[in-house]
């Protein structure tokens, strides 16, 4: 595909996500599965082919390693830069072994090892997000999964060089944003992002396990809506028909916007750079105060106080 | 069974005998008053006075944010911050009924705005910036306002120069805000960093239960931990746990007496103990006056003219090597000399 042909492609669907065309209520639950697709690029392999070299770290130094998530350095774009991901398997044998791609607290004591390296060496961190939800076990949690996942955080905001988040699959639950809390947040077209898996919404909220389609809908937890919620940044176009189909362009075009966000962070002073990344985060979440009006609303549908 | 749901007058001594005994009828209409422990009954203004703790088996209640204050507080009360914030519907969300119906429900039946109150109050004698979760209120969820509430105290406890005192009682993220409930995690723990930027220590207590999202943000960075007896620690908890992965998990799961053998927490504190306890850890932790906001370690300060202070008990102390009191000289400190002549 020439240059202007992805171009003029790469407007068209940025620009059905601007104008915000709601996706149709069935097609939220295609969504979902879209974004799970057994198919489609994990981790790993969009590292393998954004890096030149990769070389992956193994183990938190405290208790042992956890093969569902994946953190390393690679050579991008001629610099050196931190990977950090839930990996998921494609096969049983390979699932079993990644866990689903649910970290426990040594796949984010590792993530935090890695980033306190690279914060070190003075090198970005770019990580990429596709995880069901950190994992719930009894020995994650005598292990501390809700300490792990909040000192993630913190780490990942307290980092002075540039951060950059990519949604590429599945976002679901502080097991995301353990590892979203950058700079710059991408989300990939067809990937979703929501406070926790449609399953277990509704076992939760409607507490029957057979109405996630019903949560997926509740949830809108598509791109387009997370763009419009100022909870990402950009979204990231996929190949004609979805990642799935074509997994060197995918990752080509997420290449593209990876290195463009990397490249205007890195224009910025460290201070200016985490100003502005406390700034993004504090003002997410619309509020009501009825004494004011409904002028305390944030987010990009809201028009400007007064 | 006939007798169930009858209304009878039984002792709490009769009660407590009956709690021994496996497979024992059931007299009494258990109401708010009726501990599930042990069938003890209080009357309204018993529970009060007992802090909502049993004082037969020293089960604790659940307590509303507001009555919290006033348990921790000093007579005086405290002042409430940003009582006005209410939640909006970004999803426009409904599950079995819509989010904006359940608000005003919540509303209704708890009397409060959101499931957050933050307030200025003393802890025996210690000034503090609180941040009161409150249960009933929507299972404590933390959406937008809870987010927005709590970072908001966290500035203004570090603007003050005050500690924080957080009490959690929490399901986690608001799932009818979604995604931007997630995003109040991110919000929150950022927030704590001013704290640390004010050189101020937060003291976080969980209450029953302390789950989900609220976890696995604020409520595990407080310096000081401590959780009360019972309470639920969990990110999971035990029914998602055992729906996933088919585990039996032990009776005391995620339970605070748990979490404390596995280092999650520093200590369990009964709740009639809890004020002191805060109030004392809080002492401990005072800045000798003049030094708030400064990285001069406060040992500076003792060493020049605290140990006037205390008095003939510094003349029992070892001398300190020279070169070590060279380097406690107020020359050499980047603090602010307390005028006080060294001892």
């Amino acid at each position: 595909m020439t240059d202007r042909k992805q171009a003029g492609r790469l407007r068209k669907v940025t620009d059905k996500v601007r104008r915000g065309q709601e996706p149709a209520e069935d097609d939220l639950w295609e969504r979902v599965q879209l974004a799970r697709h057994a198919e489609r690029p994990y981790t790993l392999d969009y590292i393998n082919r954004l890096c030149t070299d990769f070389e992956e770290l193994h183990g938190d130094r405290y208790f042992a390693d956890d093969a569902a998530l994946v953190a390393g350095f690679g050579r991008y774009h001629d610099t050196p830069v931190a990977f950090i991901g839930q990996q998921k398997g494609r096969d049983t044998n390979e699932r079993t072994y990644r866990n689903f791609g649910m970290a426990g607290p040594e796949g984010y004591r590792k993530a935090m090892r890695v980033m306190e390296i690279a914060n070190r060496l003075g090198m970005p961190v770019v990580t990429l997000i596709d995880t069901p939800g950190a994992f719930p076990g009894a020995s994650a949690e005598e292990r501390g999964q809700g300490g792990a996942i909040s000192r993630s955080i913190q780490m990942m905001w307290r980092l002075d060089v540039p951060t950059v988040a990519v949604v590429i699959g599945e976002g679901s639950s502080g097991g995301a944003l353990g590892l979203g809390v950058a700079d710059r947040v991408l989300m990939l077209e067809n990937s979703t992002y929501s406070v926790i898996s449609p399953e277990g919404a509704s076992a939760i909220l409607w507490r029957d396990a057979s109405k996630a389609k019903l949560a997926a809908q509740a949830f809108k937890p598509t791109a387009a809506n997370c763009y419009r919620w100022g909870v990402v940044d950009a979204v990231v176009p996929e190949p004609e028909g979805g990642a799935h189909t074509d997994h060197e362009q995918a990752a080509e075009i997420l290449d593209q916007y990876l290195s463009r966000s990397l490249v205007e962070l890195a224009a910025m002073p460290p201070a200016e750079r985490r100003r502005a990344r406390r700034e993004r985060f504090r003002k997410l979440g619309p509020l009501r105060d009825p004494e004011g009006g409904m002028g305390m609303a944030t987010g990009r549908e809201t028009p400007p106080p007064g | 069974m006939s007798r169930v749901g009858r209304n009878i007058h039984v002792s709490v001594d009769r009660l407590r005998q009956l709690a021994n005994r496996e497979g024992r009828p059931r007299r009494i209409t258990a109401d708010a008053g009726t501990c599930p422990k042990c069938d003890s009954h209080y009357s309204a203004d018993e529970m009060r006075r007992n802090l909502r703790v049993c004082p037969a088996c020293g089960h604790h209640f659940p307590v509303t944010a507001r009555e919290r204050m006033e348990q921790l507080g000093e007579p005086g009360g405290y002042v409430e911050l940003w009582p006005e914030l209410r939640a909006s519907d970004p999803l426009q969300f409904t599950d079995l009924k819509p989010y904006t119906e359940r608000i005003v429900d919540a509303e209704k039946s708890t009397g409060m705005g959101e499931a957050i109150v933050c307030a200025e109050l003393q802890v025996r004698h210690q000034p503090a910036v609180a941040a009161v979760m409150d249960f009933s209120f929507m299972g404590g969820s933390m959406g937008a306002v809870v987010g927005e509430k709590f970072a908001r105290a966290c500035d203004h406890a570090a603007q003050k120069g005050l500690p924080l005192i957080v009490v959690a009682a929490s399901g986690g993220a608001r799932m009818q805000e979604g995604t931007l409930a997630l995003m109040q995690m991110a919000k929150t723990v950022i927030a704590l960093d001013a704290l640390a930027e004010a050189r101020v220590p937060v003291v976080v207590v969980l209450a029953h239960p302390t789950t989900g999202g609220v976890w696995a943000s604020f409520a595990s960075l407080g310096d000081v931990t401590y959780a009360e007896p019972g309470a639920l620690i969990a990110f999971s908890g035990p029914r998602v746990i055992e729906e996933t992965t088919r585990e039996v998990l032990p009776e005391d799961f995620g339970r605070a007496e748990a979490q404390l053998r596995n280092g999650q927490v520093d200590a369990v504190v009964d709740r009639r103990e809890l004020a002191e306890r805060i109030g004392r850890v809080l002492h401990i932790l005072a800045r000798p006056p003049g030094t708030a906001g400064s990285t001069a370690a406060p040992a500076l300060q003792w060493a020049q003219g605290g140990a006037q202070r205390v008095g003939g008990a510094v003349q029992a102390l070892p001398t300190l090597p020279r070169k070590m009191m060279d380097r406690m000289r107020p020359g050499s400190t980047d603090g602010e000399d307390s005028g006080e002549t060294p001892a």
